[in-house]
C-alpha cells in the first residue's frame, strides 16, 4: 500500500476563497492535523503551502506523505497530486466520516451551496446545487460585510444578538449592498441587519436542502460553519438541529483522504488478484 | 421662467436646470452616496450655484429616479422611465427605442413620436448587464471607471465571460489575469458580455431605430461600441445622455410651471408663494 508502516495521506480542499488542508493517517483512520489559508491567485502554491503547514503542525516530515488527494473547485491545480476527486464526493464522505448517522449535507463555501444526499456509505445519491449566481453563498455575506466595514470572521457573533432582525429583499448579493446601506442610514441596529441577511440567505439554501428531501440528520460542512448565525438562522428556517463541530470545514479535504484510501486499497487487492493469477 | 430636474439615481445624483425657451441652464453631477436625500439638496444647489441662481428663482422642481420621493423640496414626481422616454424625445426627437443603463438596473423603453412610453422592461433583480457589474470590473482590475471602454476598444482578441452573476465574473476576471491574459482582451468580454445582456432586453420591447443610449454607462465609448455592433445599427449619445432623465423631469416641470402661470396669469402672482 505505501512505503513502510508511516505514510500518511493529505487531502487538499481548494476552494474559491480558502485552502482547507488535512494530514490523515490511513492505518489509524485518525486526522494527524490541519490548517485553512487563502486560496489566493496561485492554487499550485495554496496547495503546496498547505501540505508543508499540516506536517508541520503534525511534525511529519514532508517526504512521508505518500499520497496527494486534491478536491475543490481548483483541484486540477494541484500539480503534486495523484488524484482528485469532486467535492460532492469528499464531502458526502468527510461528513458521514464527522457524523456517521448523516444523511443530508448541506455544504456552503464562498462561491456555491449544495445540497447532498448520501446513503448508509457515504455515497452521493443525489445532489442540488447552485452556482450561476452568489445570492445564496458565503460571497453574499462577505460583500455584506464589506459595505458595512465589519471582518467576515465577526458578523456571525454580531447577528446572534439580534431580536428584530430587517429582512433583505434583494436576492442580488450586489444589489443588497445598497439595501443594507439604506438600512444602515435608516437607522436601523447593525445586528439586525446582519440577522436579516443571514436568514435571506437561508431562505434559498433551505429551498435547495428541500429539493433533496430534508429527512434523518442534516450535517453542515464548508466555511459557513464557522459563522454561528448562520447555524441559527438555517437551523431556524429547516426547523432542527444541524450537525457541526470544528471539523466541520474540512469535511471536503477529510473526505479526499477516505476516498483515496479507499481507492488504494481497491488497487492494492486487484494488484493482489493479477499477482494470484 | 426657470425650472429644474433632479434625477436622483443609485450610483449618482443628476440635476438640470431649464429655461422656458427649452435651453438648459445648468447640469451638475454627484455621487449619491448612503444619504440620498442630501445627495438630492445637494446637486440641486451645485447646479444653483454653477448658474448663479437663488432657489426662489426656481418656479417649479420635479424628481425622477429610485430616490425621486427623497427630493423633499420637489413640487412633483415622476417615474424615470417617463423622463427618459421624454428626454430621449427631446434631445433626438426621431428616438423609438431608449436603452438606459444605470448604476443598479437597466431598462429597454418603447416610445411614440411624441415621447410618450409605449412599452418598457427593465432588469432590476440582479446586477447582472448594469453599470455595477462594470464598476466590479474595473474594481477588480484597478482601472478607473471612466477608462473603462477606452482600454476595452484596445482589444484584438476578446475573452469569453462565462459568469452572469457580477460577484462570480470578478473571480473569474482574476482566474483570468492570474493565467496572464491581458487587461484589454478582458474588458472588451466584459462589455460584450452586457451589450448582449441589454440587446436581448430591448428586443423585448422592440427594436426600432432610433435607438437613444441614456444613463451612466452611456459615457463608456467602449459600451456604445459593443451595442452597435451587436444591434447591426448606430445608436444615439450625446454628452448629455447622462442628464436625460433630468432633462425629462425638468420638462415635466416646466409643462407643471406653464399650467401654473395660465391658471394664474389674471392675478399679480409670486412663484414663490405658489410654491410653499
Amino acid at each position: 500500500m505505501k512505503p513502510g508502516n508511516a505514510g500518511v495521506i493529505a487531502g487538499v480542499d481548494l476552494g474559491t476563497r480558502m485552502t482547507k488542508c488535512v494530514l490523515y493517517d490511513p492505518d489509524t483512520d485518525r486526522i494527524l492535523s490541519r490548517s485553512t489559508d487563502y486560496s489566493g491567485h496561485d492554487l499550485a502554491g495554496a496547495a503546496e503551502k498547505g501540505i508543508e503547514a499540516v506536517c508541520r503542525k503534525a511534525g511529519i516530515s514532508r517526504d512521508r506523505v505518500f499520497y496527494v488527494v486534491s478536491t475543490g473547485y481548483g483541484r486540477y491545480q494541484a500539480p503534486m497530486r495523484q488524484t482528485q476527486i469532486t467535492d460532492i464526493s469528499c464531502h458526502g464522505m468527510g461528513a458521514r466520516y464527522l457524523f456517521p448517522g448523516t444523511t443530508c449535507v448541506l455544504d456552503v463555501g464562498a462561491q456555491n451551496a449544495k445540497a447532498i444526499r448520501i446513503d448508509e456509505c457515504g455515497r452521493v445519491v443525489k445532489f442540488r446545487m447552485n452556482d450561476k449566481c452568489a445570492s445564496g453563498a458565503g460571497r453574499f455575506l462577505e460583500r455584506i460585510s464589506k459595505s458595512l466595514e465589519l471582518e467576515l470572521e465577526e458578523i456571525g457573533e454580531l447577528s446572534l444578538r439580534s431580536k428584530d432582525p430587517q429582512p433583505i429583499s434583494s436576492i442580488c448579493a450586489v444589489l443588497a449592498e445598497s439595501e443594507v446601506i439604506n438600512l444602515v442610514t435608516a437607522g436601523y441596529p447593525v445586528e439586525d441587519i446582519v440577522m436579516g441577511a443571514h436568514l435571506s440567505i437561508s431562505d434559498r439554501i433551505v429551498a435547495m436542502l428541500r429539493q433533496i428531501g430534508v429527512d434523518g440528520e442534516v450535517s453542515l460542512t464548508g466555511g459557513i460553519t464557522r459563522n454561528a448565525g448562520m447555524v441559527k438562522a438555517l437551523e431556524q428556517k429547516v426547523g432542527k438541529k444541524m450537525n457541526v463541530c470544528d471539523d466541520s470545514e474540512y469535511a471536503g479535504a477529510i473526505g479526499a483522504c477516505l476516498l483515496a484510501r479507499r481507492r488504494l486499497k481497491k488497487l492494492e487487492q486487484q494488484k493482489e488478484m493479477a499477482a494470484r493469477v | 421662467m426657470l425650472v429644474a430636474g433632479v434625477d436622483v439615481g443609485s450610483t449618482q445624483t443628476k440635476a438640470v436646470i431649464l429655461n422656458e425657451n427649452f435651453e438648459i441652464v445648468s447640469r451638475a453631477i454627484l455621487n449619491t452616496g448612503a444619504n440620498v436625500v442630501k445627495a438630492a439638496e445637494k446637486a440641486f444647489q451645485a447646479a444653483r450655484s454653477a448658474a448663479k441662481l437663488e432657489e426662489w428663482e426656481i418656479t417649479s422642481i420635479a424628481g425622477t429616479g429610485y430616490g425621486r420621493y427623497k427630493v423633499h423640496f420637489g413640487n412633483i414626481q415622476i417615474t424615470e422611465i417617463s423622463c427618459h422616454a421624454r428626454g430621449a424625445n427631446f434631445i433626438f426627437p426621431g428616438t423609438r427605442t431608449i436603452l438606459d443603463i444605470g448604476g443598479q438596473d437597466t431598462k429597454g423603453i418603447r416610445i411614440n413620436d411624441k415621447g410618450e412610453v409605449a412599452d418598457f422592461c427593465m432588469n432590476d433583480k440582479c446586477a447582472a448587464g448594469t453599470g455595477r457589474f462594470l464598476a466590479a470590473a474595473a474594481d477588480v482590475m484597478s482601472i478607473q471607471l471612466d477608462d473603462l471602454g477606452d482600454v476595452a476598444l484596445r482589444s484584438t482578441n476578446p475573452l469569453r465571460i462565462t459568469n452572469v452573476c457580477t460577484v462570480f465574473v470578478e473571480t473569474e476576471i482574476m482566474n483570468h489575469l492570474s493565467r496572464g491574459k491581458k487587461g484589454e482582451d478582458i474588458l472588451a468580454g466584459v462589455h460584450q458580455s452586457i451589450a448582449g445582456r441589454s440587446v436581448s432586453l430591448l428586443r423585448r420591447v422592440g427594436v426600432t431605430p432610433e435607438i437613444t443610449f441614456t444613463g451612466g454607462v452611456s459615457r463608456n465609448i467602449g459600451m456604445v461600441k459593443a451595442l452597435e455592433e451587436k444591434l447591426g445599427a448606430p445608436i444615439n449619445v450625446c454628452a448629455d445622455s447622462q442628464y436625460i432623465g433630468a432633462i425629462g423631469a425638468a420638462l415635466f416641470a416646466l409643462d407643471r410651471a406653464r399650467a401654473h402661470h395660465d391658471g394664474q396669469s389674471a392675478e399679480t402672482h409670486d412663484v414663490k408663494e405658489v410654491k410653499r
